[in-house]
């Protein structure tokens, strides 16, 4: 990468099932100006506003930059809207970190949303088409077989679900904008919830959520009391029907994480916290191997490594288990990576984080986006 | 900014209706020809950028299924927007900046035969106070074209003029429906039904590249306006203006300027605020009049500038990219000759 970008400002919303207080342009600008106040900027020092979320079918909206540029004060300035999947919120980050990098212009802000209970995400992510397979029952449907996979592929235990549901949701409990507060959660609660989506059940899967996620991301000196400085960034994508795909362990995914590594200088053991896209509670020793952080996944979590005193912490936020805008979910991880290693996660920062990964992922696992965030400068 | 050029362009014939192919056909077509039109294969390829739109293909998600066309294997660095594909040239630009890719793909599709594209555009207006009236781009356009009458901007002589223009300039481009037996719609006066845009099926594909000769980009620079029609003089076009200033247009020396205006009123409005003089020559592809194309026309219109420099007719050129209701949204790409 050739300049150097700097995450100034960071604000998200009270995530909740509906926000019914807020429209969206007052969703989304609730994150943009608690991210603009976190920054000490004001809209007119905003150079351009990227802005990032899942399929329009999810809001009923067709090309929201248009009825949003108001609200983001972008009026007069670029606005640039990033649609890819699940992964959206870590690609919008990217792609406005860019605009920083490249030196095309010097602040930028990056807003992603998902205000869910306008419409109904089930539906839209059910829809069957001539001549597809259908994605069938929503995004739990696609993923179940997947994690069936897994299970019997690394013979991981039943109850590995259960703990990551467990920890995600306690640690939520330390993060004020959580949607979910399951104070009192239990595995016997948690293995004793509904079957939703053989094997997942009713509390190992994400809620629905409305919610936003803002950043301000800088190239100015002057600018940076406290920042998160970007070390890298990466994205990766495969097709969606292809035989030669692995899609418990897909190789985008792996090639991805490869290559942020590469490229921030460092080796997976050298990260002190990762926020990685976890909607159903499977995908945590799914991912952790995946990205190389885990030689088994199950184990590790078996082992209570991610938990937040454990060797690597994994959400300690509460991560997409506990707050599910979609189209935010991606952003807030990549924002909680950059809260840790400025020491502004509050009660659920880890001690002394310096180095931090931020993931996500879309489609039909096929894309991926990722970034290092350290507290020095790279 | 590091120097970036057109090494390559396609577009897939611009049809009333393609029955024949699927996004991810249409996306390997159009792919494999721009990329042999720059003479490179797929493995040189070190980013690749989309647009389409979910509401004109009908369905959530509609782009995962076009990287099924790219051969994406092993996985390739890509992203994708849901705007016109102009846009993803702008990240493509903006990604090759960084000196570690070289070669860019960019890409967009659009079917308007798969039905509602005044509908799904209707759905982009503001949800709780401009969309349940469900105004429509005919009737937003033509609201346009009344106030650039009233305020002496324009004649309707004028809005035949460019519609004349348009038809000319299709009927001698191969690539676009025939100008004589498709116009159809409503008449929303003082608009008729032939100033509005042919909608089309279609797809089309840039390769960039740093360095390598070809049509250069000398700027590139998009801007918005605020949304509601009551928020700006619908006569003016600051976010246009704004974005040539930003891409550095010398309008002086422009030979061609390709717009993306799918209304004629338009194409009067965008020549007038940016000032263009008898020199340059006003879409001589037809334009979005001759074959619009959803989230498709923005690109072509950048292809179209290129080949007109590619091909000799022009030193300087504009490639133009629009978005919303009464031209909202606007991208300028400015390209010359090496």
């Amino acid at each position: 990468m050739s300049g150097a970008c700097a995450i100034i400002g960071i604000g998200q919303t009270r995530h909740a099932a509906k926000r019914a207080d807020v429209s969206m342009p007052g969703l989304v600008r609730e994150a943009a100006k608690r991210a603009l106040e976190d920054a000490g900027l004001e809209w007119k020092d905003i150079d351009a506003v990227v802005i990032g979320k899942a399929p329009d079918m999810f809001e009923g909206v067709v090309q929201p930059e248009l009825f949003l540029a108001g609200a983001l004060g972008a009026v007069g300035k670029p606005m640039f809207r990033v649609h890819t999947a699940g992964s959206v919120g870590g690609s919008t980050a990217i792609v406005a970190s860019h605009l920083v990098s490249s030196g095309v212009h010097r602040r930028v802000l990056t807003v992603a949303y998902e205000k869910q209970s306008e419409s109904n995400a089930m539906w839209a992510l059910s829809q069957r088409f001539p001549f597809r397979p259908p994605i069938a029952a929503g995004a739990g449907g696609y993923f179940a077989p997947i994690i069936r996979a897994y299970m019997a592929r690394t013979n991981a235990p039943d109850h590995i679900g259960v703990q990551v549901a467990v920890k995600d949701r306690l640690n939520a409990l330390d993060n004020p904008y959580a949607h979910l507060k399951l104070p009192n959660i239990t595995a016997e609660q948690v293995a004793a919830s509904p079957m939703l989506w053989d094997p997942i059940r009713y509390l190992e899967a994400c809620p629905s959520s409305d919610g936003a996620c803002a950043l301000v991301l800088s190239a100015d000196e002057a600018d940076c009391k406290n920042p998160a400085w970007v070390h890298a960034t990466a994205m990766r994508s495969e097709p969606m029907l292809f035989a030669g795909r692995d899609e418990v362990s897909p190789r985008a995914g792996a090639d991805c994480a490869k290559q942020v590594y590469a490229d921030a200088g460092i080796t997976p053991d050298q990260l002190d916290v990762a926020e990685i896209y976890v909607p159903f509670s499977w995908y945590e020793p799914m991912w952790l191997e995946n990205l190389g952080l885990a030689e088994s996944g199950w184990r590790a979590v078996d082992a209570g490594e991610t938990q937040r005193d454990g060797r690597l912490p994994i959400n300690p936020s509460g991560g997409v288990l506990s707050s599910n805008p979609i189209g935010a979910s991606g952003m807030l991880r990549f924002a909680e990576a950059a809260l840790q290693v400025r020491g502004a996660a509050g009660d659920h920062q880890i001690d002394g984080a310096r180095l931090a990964l931020g993931h996500a992922y879309g489609g039909g696992s096929q894309f991926f986006s990722m970034w290092i965030v350290g507290s020095e400068r790279p | 900014m590091r120097p970036i050029h057109i090494a390559g362009f396609a577009q897939l014939d611009q049809v009333l209706r393609d029955t024949e192919r699927d996004e991810a056909e249409m996306v390997q077509q159009v792919t494999a020809a721009a990329l042999a039109d720059a003479g490179l294969g797929r493995k040189d390829v070190g980013f690749t950028c989309s647009g389409s739109n979910d509401y004109v293909m009908g369905r959530a998600f509609s782009f995962t299924m076009a990287i099924d066309g790219l051969a994406a294997w092993p996985p390739i660095r890509e992203s994708h927007v849901e705007m016109d594909g102009a846009w993803a040239l702008y990240e493509a630009w903006v990604r090759l900046q960084h000196g570690d890719v070289d070669i860019a793909l960019v890409y967009s599709f659009g079917k308007s035969s798969l039905g509602g594209v005044a509908e799904s555009l209707t759905y982009s207006l503001d949800p709780y106070f401009l969309a349940p009236l469900e105004p429509g781009p005919d009737v937003l356009a033509s609201l346009q074209a009344r106030r650039m009458l009233d305020a002496g901007l324009a004649t309707e002589a004028d809005f035949a003029r460019a519609v004349a223009q348009a038809k000319a300039a299709a009927a001698i481009n191969g690539q676009v429906p025939d100008p004589l037996d498709h116009r159809v719609g409503t008449s929303h006066l003082p608009l008729r039904a032939e100033d509005g845009p042919v909608r089309t099926d279609g797809a089309a594909c840039v390769v960039l590249r740093a360095g390598g000769g070809g049509p250069r980009i000398s700027g590139i620079a998009h801007r918005i306006d605020p949304h509601q029609p009551g928020a700006r003089d619908l006569a003016t076009c600051p976010s246009a203006v704004l974005a040539a200033e930003a891409a550095g247009v010398d309008i002086a020396r422009l030979d061609v300027a390709e717009f993306h205006a799918p209304y004629s009123s338009q194409v009067v409005l965008l020549s007038r605020v940016l000032g263009l003089s008898e020199r340059t020559t006003v879409n001589p592809s037809g334009g979005a009049l001759a074959a619009d194309t959803p989230m498709v026309a923005g690109l072509v219109r950048i292809g179209e500038a290129a080949q007109a420099i590619r091909s000799g007719r022009a030193r300087h050129a504009l490639g133009h990219a629009s978005s919303g209701p009464c031209l909202q949204h606007n991208l300028i790409c400015a390209l010359e000759a090496e």
